[in-house]
């Protein structure tokens, strides 16, 4: 086995894990958390698939540091106003895209459902993750995600974090 | 006519507005026909989506399907997306560009061109003798139905009204000022955002202009300490009342919200720290300091500059209560890479995610939600007085351009709504 096909194989798996966990940080509602995911210097969007396809580069969440994720959790738990839901990610095995030493890009499928205090749950938005992880120093963090979604129409609105 | 007969919603007035119009079919209908496809001018989409010939881009005007072309010697169409055959949908595509200049109709593929004129029926005289139309079928009577067309600035607008003034006139002066200030050169698009809100279009047209919930709403600034008392702010209306404008400079002097958090009554914090104050830098590149325009062009459309972010906001109602809310993002065409991030990073505060904005969308389905069974009860639209002015300043303190909005409204509505009430129907 060459060196890139082990680091792949043993990346896909600290990656599925990582991505489980950060859903589950994220339903659990632990969102002082979530900005420990990234790297300092990272990158995170949601973004409309029709603007990705498009070439658009317009997205409802752009954070370029992770100072700017800490401050959305801030506003989110002091300032907005949304309604009260809970999220439910089911993130689908990641694909490895491609492996540089220890950077390593790979993209998974995602569904998000929604439960707010009606009872019922809905599709609240569905797309996919296309990352780019550092799994210097024995642990896995996000130098970039980008939550590229297909639910065009965004229900009342995006609060917390995809 | 004692208070049990007297007519829902017909009563209603500017600054007390019957609850039974954010809830009857009857009324959703009458709205189709009075006022999107009434003496209206409702916005399609930007010229700037239709660079090229043969581009096009799927819209509503109301509830109905439209598509706003650009033709092959580059004038701008549009007509109602239905098929003069069948009724069928004929473009079936958000956006895109039909280089041979023909939308055609996959079910019988009658087929149009860029202005809606159709231009080929399959079989049109049979085959071997036999079927095919009569021969005075005459092409000219089967074109899709067209609406008007102008620009104001690279904003395009269609009208069903062979009647009502041109463009110009139905913005007027002050709000073509205003849109020329945020369109003062060109613009490309960056991309959109739609979002879709369980709660009736004019619940979010007032919000639009409502600028007393702005700071107590929304309270991201509030929260980290920058919300400013010296900022200065004045509102415009156009002369229906209808449309209008506000605008805020860019703050000047020092953080102030004590007086504000003594008001009112949810906790000001004001104690957190932006982590990353790119987020909130401002660089004026108007000859201004205005750092927020927000302007709603009645019945369909917000036009608005906050900080550096542009866009526009159509409102297409699907529903009592369903509307959709399509933000369309953009910069200027000159904008050199380094400027399109710093816009992208701006945009963290408008849309369906605004830091300062998402709320509306919370806000419209409250009030959805809690005037139901609410008909013949009215809201209470005061603040500020009970009359409607054309000018206003300092915002913040007053409903004046909620009233205009309703003054407009049911000046478009008024004898659609006594007969539904005297019909009994609203």
């Amino acid at each position: 086995m060459s060196a890139a096909a082990e680091v792949a194989q043993v990346a896909q798996s600290a990656i599925d894990d990582f991505n489980a966990a950060y859903g589950l940080c994220l339903d659990d509602d632990r969102l002082e958390q979530w900005p420990n995911l990234f790297v300092d210097d990272c990158l995170y969007q949601v973004i409309a698939r029709e603007n990705v396809d498009n070439g658009l580069p317009a997205a409802v969440m752009y954070c370029d540091s992770r100072a700017m994720l800490v401050d959305r959790v801030v506003a989110l738990r002091k300032a907005n106003v949304f309604p009260e839901h809970f999220n439910r990610h089911l993130i689908g095995r990641a694909v490895i895209t491609g492996v540089e030493g220890d950077q390593v890009s790979a993209e998974a499928s995602y569904v998000v459902f929604q439960t707010r205090n009606d009872g019922e749950t809905r599709i609240y938005n569905a797309g996919k993750y296309v990352d780019r992880f550092d799994l210097s120093g024995g642990t896995v963090r996000l130098k970039s995600r980008t939550c590229i979604y297909d639910t065009l129409r965004i229900a009342t609105l995006l609060a917390t974090p995809i | 006519m004692n208070a049990k007969t007297m007519p829902v919603a017909a009563g209603s007035e500017p600054n007390a507005v019957d609850y039974a119009v954010y809830h009857s079919q009857a009324i959703f209908t009458a709205e189709q026909e009075n006022i999107f496809r009434g003496q209206t001018w409702c916005y399609l989409g930007l010229e700037a989506e239709l660079a090229n010939s043969g581009d096009f881009r799927s819209t509503h005007v109301g509830n109905t399907p439209v598509v706003v072309t650009r033709a092959t010697d580059g004038t701008i169409h549009a007509w109602v997306n239905r098929c003069a055959h069948k009724g069928a949908t004929v473009c079936r595509s958000l956006r895109g560009n039909q280089a041979d200049g023909a939308f055609v109709c996959v079910y019988h593929q009658w087929a149009y061109d860029a202005t809606g004129a159709l231009v080929g029926v399959p079989f049109r005289r049979g085959m071997k003798g036999v079927g095919g139309y009569q021969a005075d079928f005459d092409p000219a009577e089967h074109s899709l139905e067209r609406l008007r067309v102008e620009s104001f600035a690279g904003m395009v607008f269609g009208t069903f009204s062979p009647a009502i003034a041109p463009l110009e006139d139905f913005l007027g002066p002050v709000m073509r000022k205003y849109i020329s200030r945020v369109f003062q050169r060109p613009v490309k698009v960056l991309g959109y955002a739609r979002q879709f809100m369980a709660g009736n279009w004019k619940l979010y047209s007032e919000n639009s202009r409502d600028s007393y919930h702005g700071a107590l709403l929304h309270l991201f600034y509030p929260t980290f300490g920058i919300y400013r008392q010296s900022q200065e702010s004045a509102g415009e209306l156009s002369e229906e009342g209808f449309h209008n404008v506000f605008t805020v400079s860019k703050p000047k002097g020092d953080v102030d919200y004590g007086s504000f958090g003594d008001e009112a009554n949810r906790e000001m914090q004001g104690e957190a720290k932006l982590q990353d104050e790119r987020l909130l830098a401002f660089r004026p590149e108007i000859a201004d300091d205005v750092g927020l325009h927000i302007q709603s062009i009645f019945p369909s459309v917000v036009v608005q500059q906050i900080q550096n972010t542009l866009a526009t906001r159509q409102i297409v109602p699907h529903g009592t209560d369903r509307t959709e809310l399509v933000w369309t993002y953009f910069g200027y065409a000159d904008d050199d890479e380094e400027t399109t991030r710093h816009r992208l990073r701006n945009l963290n505060l408008v849309g369906p995610s605004g830091l300062i904005s998402m709320e509306d969308g919370e806000a419209v389905e409250l009030c959805q939600q809690g005037t139901i069974g609410a008909e013949g009860k009215r809201s209470f639209v005061e603040m500020g007085g009970d009359d409607v002015r054309q000018y206003y300043a300092p915002m913040g303190m007053d409903e004046n351009s909620v009233r205009g909005f309703w003054k407009g409204y049911l000046g478009l509505m008024g004898n659609a709504l006594a007969d539904l009430a005297a019909e009994g129907r609203a």
